[in-house]
């Protein structure tokens, strides 16, 4: 399995490298990819620095054209498939069926994934990208529980990339408006949710708030730990109650999984966290690459080491980590 | 300006389905859509069932009938239901999810684009043509001017406009999960829900700590709080190139929805606000009333 880990600037990107990812994806510095943040993502010069990096160590970089094209914003989503193209990389991520077919008919070259953000949960829909744009490969979104994996694994020969840690997306990717519901940008269209210029922290009445195109996501007391307010991570009120209605802040880690993963014959596993740290690349890649490559040389005898645990859990939001919907009991 | 009743997105009785449609056989609708679009485990009817009262509401009503497929398709049980949905050789299909796209392209036969499909530009639109999409319903985040916009990019790629239909009234299906909210507020894990979203006919509101309405949680779908409501937008609706407005069931009162709608395409001036949100339409944060914010 290779390991596909996260970049949002060059030294990110190194950092990857050296600790032994097998892959590194990055995006362009505007809305044409998913993690579309102030100060985030490589310019021109970066990328191809980083690209240069990254093949002089025999390592891959995949960039993200994965949001949905807006109608007047088109020639941009245009430019950066074309200028992927030019750069060498070794696989475009999108997700819109327009960017798809462009890319498919004017490189055909270049490898095409589709994004977990084209929202492609079982084999039918597989095969729909695979015939009309020649997909090498398909991340999955975070929505499947392991059986489901194997089975659309069992159904496709599309090669499958899936989500083994980092932040985790309560809602089927590609498919939530909850933020454009609230502060008018969602990711598909724009790159972002729950955008950072929308959030005000506050103190209220001796509680820290935090609150997003001021609706209230959640309020915290002294001592408690307050995350970023990703709205679905924030605490309602339903039927009279008070608690993390959609989901608590936390991570997904699948450590535990990569035999299972292995044994299904899933292609890459993927870190989320474009938006994170080079520290946090660096750490992530470390100890991933380490349980990646004890269970390549002993797959019986695997076994999640605890500094490993202990490494990540650290690194999660929250504090806390969890096998996400791999795991049924969780849905 | 045609009228179209979404498909029921909530989860009722048999019993209250079939007198719903039954009232909505009379009234002066379009298009009719049926079928469960939510949840595969919302079974108070079958396929088949669907299937027929399907065709009893095609005897009934002048509307055409188009059957509505399940938009998350996970499950291979799911994935079969949906095929066998779109070899049905009666009905135009809806599709909410690529699956339904490759079967209904597959067997060549036209389709309608559900508001679940992520079709946002022209090119796009083109791609979705090609596979035979007829009618195109687009994402309920999209603006009249994303809207326009595609349909000009398709008239400049030379490609001939599907109908258009926008989703004009109703609570808004914004997002779609692995895990079950209903279930989860009833501390059940999602295999042994009981089917418990039975009990809420408009879902459960979900509110902020500070008593704010945001979202209205239906299995595994989460709707907006505010019921979006573009009547008072009839004008633009029309310039903006909408050939069909979607009329999304509720619980109580969908034939006063209708009637009111019906009254404005035959000529009778539309309101200068109404109650709701129509943010989406304006650009703007979907939970906002135009109205209410100044833009209009």
């Amino acid at each position: 399995m290779q390991l596909v880990c996260p970049a949002g600037s060059l030294p990110a990107l190194k950092a990857a490298v050296r600790q032994g990812a097998d892959a590194v994806y990055v995006g362009f510095r505007d809305d044409t990819n998913a993690r579309h943040f102030a100060g985030l993502n490589l310019d021109d010069k970066q990328l191809e620095n980083g690209i240069a990096f990254a093949h002089q160590h025999n390592k891959h970089v995949y960039i993200a054209v994965n949001t949905y094209a807006q109608p007047e914003g088109w020639s941009r989503w245009q430019r950066a498939v074309d200028q992927a193209a030019d750069l060498g990389v070794n696989a475009l991520i999108a997700a819109d069926p327009g960017v798809l077919a462009y890319a498919s008919k004017h490189h055909p070259q270049l490898n095409l994934h589709l994004s977990v953000q084209g929202s492609a949960t079982n084999a039918a829909a597989l095969a729909f990208y695979q015939e009309r744009y020649n997909i090498k490969r398909a991340v999955l979104p975070r929505v499947l529980s392991l059986a489901q994996v194997k089975h659309v694994a069992s159904q496709t020969s599309v090669p499958i990339e899936v989500f083994a840690f980092g932040s985790l997306c309560i809602m089927a990717e590609g498919r939530c408006h909850l933020s454009s519901y609230l502060t008018g940008e969602s990711p598909n269209l724009c790159g972002v949710c729950s955008p950072a210029k929308a959030v005000r922290w506050s103190n209220e009445e001796g509680e820290l708030t935090s609150r997003l195109n001021d609706v209230l996501i959640d309020r915290y007391s002294e001592g408690e730990s307050a995350g970023y307010p990703t709205l679905c991570k924030g605490r309602f009120m339903v039927n009279g109650q008070r608690f993390h209605a959609l989901e608590e802040p936390t991570s997904l880690d699948t450590m535990d999984l990569i035999p299972e993963l292995a044994k299904i014959g899933v292609s890459a596993v993927k870190i989320e966290g474009r938006q994170r740290s080079p520290a946090y690349v660096e750490q992530v890649t470390r100890v991933w690459r380490a349980a990646l490559d004890s269970y390549r040389q002993a797959p019986e005898q695997y076994k999640v080491e605890p500094i490993w645990q202990q490494t990540l859990a650290g690194l999660s939001e929250g504090s806390q980590t969890t096998l996400g919907a791999y795991h049924r009991s969780w849905q | 300006m045609k009228l179209s009743l979404g498909p029921v997105l909530f989860f009722w009785e048999r019993d209250t389905l079939m007198q719903f449609y039954a009232d909505m056989a009379e009234q002066p609708l379009d298009i009719i859509y049926m079928g469960e679009t939510v949840c595969s485990k919302r079974r108070s009817l079958s396929l088949d069932d669907w299937l027929g009262l399907a065709r009893d509401m095609q005897q009934q009503s002048k509307a055409q009938v188009v059957v509505s497929g399940l938009t998350l398709v996970e499950a291979a049980s799911e994935l079969s239901s949906l095929k066998r949905m779109c070899n049905n050789g009666e009905f135009l299909v809806e599709a909410n999810d690529m699956s339904a796209v490759q079967f209904l392209s597959t067997l060549k036969v036209p389709f309608v684009g559900g508001p679940a499909l992520n079709i946002y530009n022209g090119h796009t639109l083109a791609e979705f043509i090609a596979c035979g999409m007829q009618r195109w319903s687009p994402p309920v985040e999209c603006s009249a001017h994303i809207i326009s916009s595609a349909l000009q990019q398709l008239d400049e790629l030379g490609v001939a406009r599907p109908e258009v239909e926008v989703f004009a009234y109703g609570h808004l299906p914004l997002a779609y999960s692995a895990r079950c909210f209903t279930a989860r507020s009833e501390n059940r894990p999602k295999d042994d829900c009981d089917l418990c979203c039975i009990k809420y006919e408009e879902g459960i509101p979900l509110l902020s700590q500070e008593g704010q309405a945001l979202f209205t949680i239906n299995g595994i779908q989460t709707m907006s709080a505010e019921v979006n409501n573009l009547l008072a937008d009839f004008p633009t609706l029309r310039n903006t190139g909408v050939d069909i407005a979607r009329l999304s069931p509720r619980a109580q009162g969908m034939a006063d929805v209708i009637s009111a709608w019906d009254k404005v395409r035959q000529g009778q001036q539309a309101p200068l606000a109404v109650q709701g949100c129509n943010g989406y339409w304006h650009g703007r944060p979907g939970m906002v009333s135009a109205e209410e914010v100044g833009l209009c």
